[in-house]
């Protein structure tokens, strides 16, 4: 207890540190990004029920007028989204459509790396926006961690070196596990170098952890409950962490598409919902913002396997007590698509730009390579 | 930390020495057997370090095999119409899909017994190599036979040739499967093979256009699966045979765009920059690499030659490539049942071991397989490394252990994986004194059997604690 008294202490000291103020106090504000694995299907997702086209694509997986949950008169969920609606009628849910990139990838690997670097597409950077961003202004010392990786072996947005970053599926196994880290002697060529850095940050995050708190919130069984349980974990910390990065695999719906992606949406508003209901908990939703994100949407027209095919833009949920509900972005033109894919109406790298500058009060030029304006999806 | 250096050394020149002047000597031994099998124990370094490195190389080759030795299990052959599948009851269906949860686990048990106990873990490594390069994954194909059949054939070809290897894999069941050929029809193509062909198989990322892909695609239309029996079907009313061109060239079948993209430059580049990462370094050399691509494609594909030529390179010898790659789980694990000798009966809770290192053999997460490299260590893989590691070393203890009441109890409280991978630990032995015989008057030799490199750390203490505290040392997780 007295440890946890001095944490506290040192963390007040350090926020009257006039330096540290100016750089990082923002990061009292806690980012959870949540990557929808395999690109996600942003038209049944966010459905443009109203606009025939969208029917004449979509003949046989499309969902039908009288299924989704309107959200307007042209939008309307897809009825799996359901535990999103309390949010979005308490005005906490903004839904951004469109977002994407000019000259879009449709590979997986090579889109998701754009995105995680923050990337033009012609571009090939090495970094994640996230560990670029911490490494231009550093997350407090007092901090367990910069960011946290939440269950999957890729850090995603957080690889890089400029970060304290780390990967756990728990809490309690990290902290069991973590005297096996023993940072010694120095670096001779990269790969050691990032072994002994992983290993100096363990200990770091080590000293700085608790096991986690308990929740009346129920959460959902399977992989993604038990990270979103994770994230409200971390989120309880005291001494907290500035970015927490989930993942939902299992979007690339090339075949029978409809039965996974209803599993798979149903997961996704599941884990939000006692998402939301945990931090509420904590006392940490005004000072949390969600967002997801995914390589790329898919194909606006059906493909022959019940399943859609790599696409372009696509639908995202931004969500937070700060979060000015509503829908953001353009809606789909499916009269207007560019070789059979949409045309992206928001850069993605605008979402970033409202997390690093609307959130956590940075300048988002540096970590995104480029100015991009970013959304008023935030009250003050 | 340079008191630790010169020992090495000093082990390295006294047994070249011993060797006669013209054996490769111990260190180079190690180096050429770890970096292309599972680590070596003393007795493999001490037989190699007598040779040259060509003849090292040589031996290696000349040591592969088509066929794995593990015998494969029962079921092997067995194949379920679809078909079938969809008629069953929802009980049966239940029944069916369980089975099959099963025969994975079976499937990825018996490759690990193959690795632990194969005389040839360059041929695993090969495999392995290729798995990661034409992926398919359980996840998706579910069907362990099929996915059986893909890894014998990868093992078949792993050191043959790789344009038959590219025809073969093509028309292979389980990655029609898992790539959706099954369902690329006429009118209806579907460009997920075609895409995965050009970016992970054959040309790399960026060097084909979007047409090229969809006119690819046409091309493979019609190759398909024999529900009957699970083997590869043309079927030509589902064939597209109008003329499609692919990178310039007009071409009308599948077998016609593969031999198109065997005949681009970059192809063999494409698959010699790989063996590089596999096998040399994180960065290939741009003027070695076009010379080994240059050579692969002069034999015509022949993977012996492109393995030869990238391991006689200076860069594979060079001192600033020691100890400058990060072992796999599969290495990590593998290697270090092999080299600490301890004999494992059930290899099944070892899957599970790999899943939570971050590599689920013959479950890679998409299409591009592992990244590796850096991307296999971060605090959660690093950290559950350590504890296998460290509670190898004290096997014994552990099973000691296990007797007391309070111990079980908190196993009861385990999950069913992690308990049976508990309890398969503790039917293992290890004996550091019986380990250490061996090095009798050669003590310098165990940190040059155990490390790719001297030491991060200042690893001290005698016995099985010396031992303990080398396997510990960040530069155990590197090859």
């Amino acid at each position: 207890m007295t440890s946890r008294r001095n944490f506290l202490a040192a963390s007040v000291a350090a926020l009257f540190s006039t330096s540290l103020f100016a750089q990082s106090s923002g990061y009292r504000r806690l980012l959870v990004l949540v990557e929808l694995k395999g690109g996600n299907d942003g038209l049944n997702t966010v459905v443009p029920y109203a606009d025939d086209a969208y029917h004449r694509l979509r003949p046989r997986i499309g969902i039908r007028r009288d299924d989704v949950l309107q959200l307007d008169e042209r939008a309307g969920l897809h009825p799996a989204l359901k535990p999103l609606v309390p949010l979005w009628e308490a005005r906490e849910l903004a839904i951004v459509q469109g977002v994407g990139y000019p000259s879009p990838n449709l590979s997986h690997f090579r889109s998701i790396e754009i995105w995680d670097t923050a990337s033009r597409s012609d571009q090939y950077l090495a970094e994640g926006w996230l560990a670029r961003a911490f490494a231009g202004a550093p997350v407090p010392a007092q901090f367990a961690a910069g960011g946290v990786a939440v269950g999957g072996s890729d850090m995603g947005p957080l690889a890089g070196a400029g970060t304290r970053a780390i990967a756990l599926t728990s809490p309690e196994v990290f902290l069991r596990q973590a005297r096996l880290a023993k940072p010694v002697g120095a670096g001779r060529n990269s790969a050691l170098d990032h072994i002994l850095k992983v290993e100096a940050g363990i200990v770091e995050a080590a000293a700085r952890l608790d096991a986690g708190a308990q929740f009346q919130t129920e959460f959902p069984r399977g992989p993604f409950g038990n990270a979103v349980r994770v994230a409200a974990q971390l989120a309880a910390n005291p001494s907290g962490v500035a970015a927490i990065r989930l993942s939902l695999g299992g979007f690339d719906t090339h075949q029978n598409q409809p039965a996974v992606h209803q599993r798979l949406l149903g997961e996704l508003a599941a884990g939000l919902a006692a998402l939301k209901s945990a931090l509420l908990e904590a006392r940490r939703w005004d000072s949390t913002l969600v967002m997801t994100y995914a390589e790329f949407g898919r194909r606006p027209q059906e493909n022959n396997s019940n399943g859609t095919d790599h696409g372009t833009a696509s639908a995202h949920f931004v969500a937070g007590g700060r979060v000015k509900g509503g829908l953001y972005g353009e809606a789909p033109r499916l009269g207007d698509l560019d070789g059979g894919n949409l045309r992206y109406a928001v850069d993605f790298r605008s979402l970033y730009a409202t997390a690093l500058e609307r959130w956590w009060g940075l300048s988002g030029a540096k970590a995104l390579n480029g100015r991009f304006d970013p959304l008023d999806i935030l009250r003050a | 930390m340079l008191k630790l250096v010169l020992p090495l050394a000093a082990a390295a020149s006294l047994f070249a020495g011993a060797a006669g002047a013209q054996g490769m000597g111990a260190e180079d031994a190690r180096h050429l057997l770890n970096r292309t099998g599972f680590d070596a124990q003393l007795r493999e370094i001490d037989e190699f370090a007598r040779l040259t490195r060509s003849e090292g190389v040589e031996r290696l080759l000349a040591g592969t095999h088509t066929q794995a030795r593990t015998p494969p299990p029962a079921w092997a052959k067995a194949w379920t119409d679809p078909r079938t599948v969809r008629r069953m009851g929802e009980e049966e269906r239940r029944a069916f899909v369980r089975l099959q949860v099963e025969r994975g686990l079976e499937l990825k048990a018996w490759w690990l017994a193959e690795m632990l106990a194969t005389p040839s873990p360059f041929t695993e490594r090969m495999t392995l190599f290729w798995h990661n390069h034409f992926t398919s994954s359980l996840q998706k194909v579910r069907s362990p036979p099929l996915m059986l059949r893909q890894n014998a054939l990868l093992r078949r070809h792993a050191l043959g040739n790789f344009g038959e290897l590219l025809h073969a894999v093509s028309r292979d069941p389980a990655m029609l499967v898992y790539l959706d050929s099954a369902t690329n029809r006429r009118g209806q193509p579907n460009e997920n093979f075609a895409r995965e062909l050009m970016e992970l198989f054959t040309l790399g990322e960026g060097r084909y256009g979007e047409q090229d892909i969809k006119e690819a695609a046409r091309a493979f239309t019609g190759w398909s699966i024999d529900l009957d029996t699970g083997e590869f079907l043309f079927r030509p009313r589902q064939h597209d045979d109008g003329v499609k061109s692919v990178l310039g060239r007009s071409v009308r079948t599948g077998d016609e765009v593969l031999d198109v993209l065997l005949a681009q430059p970059a192809t063999a580049e494409y698959v010699a920059a790989r063996l590089w990462r596999e096998f040399v370094s994180p960065q290939p050399q741009p003027e070695e690499l076009r010379r080994i691509a240059a050579v692969f494609r002069d034999n015509q594909y022949d993977v012996r030659a492109a393995v030869r030529a990238l391991l006689l390179a200076p860069a594979f010898w060079a001192p600033e490539n020691r100890a400058a790659l990060i072992k796999s789980p599969v290495e990590l694990v593998v290697g270090t049942m092999r080299q600490l000798g301890v004999g494992v009966s059930d290899p099944l809770p070892f899957a599970f071991l790999l899943r939570a290192l971050g590599q689920d053999v013959l479950s890679p997460p998409n299409v591009k397989g592992w990244p590796g490299g850096e991307a296999w260590i971060n605090s959660s893989t690093l950290l559950a490394r350590k504890q296998f590691i460290e509670r190898l070393l004290r096997v014994d203890e552990t099973r000691m252990a296990m007797q007391q009441p309070a111990m079980r109890e908190k196993m009861e409280s385990l999950k069913p994986g992690a308990r049976r991978l508990m309890q398969a630990m503790a039917e293992l032995h290890f004996s550091g004194r019986d380990w250490l015989a061996p090095f009798e008057g050669r003590e310098a030799m165990v940190p040059l059997v155990l490390l790719a490199g001297a030491p991060a750390g200042d690893p001290s203490g005698s016995g099985t604690d010396y031992l303990r505290a080398l396997v510990a040392d960040p530069v155990y997780q590197l090859k």
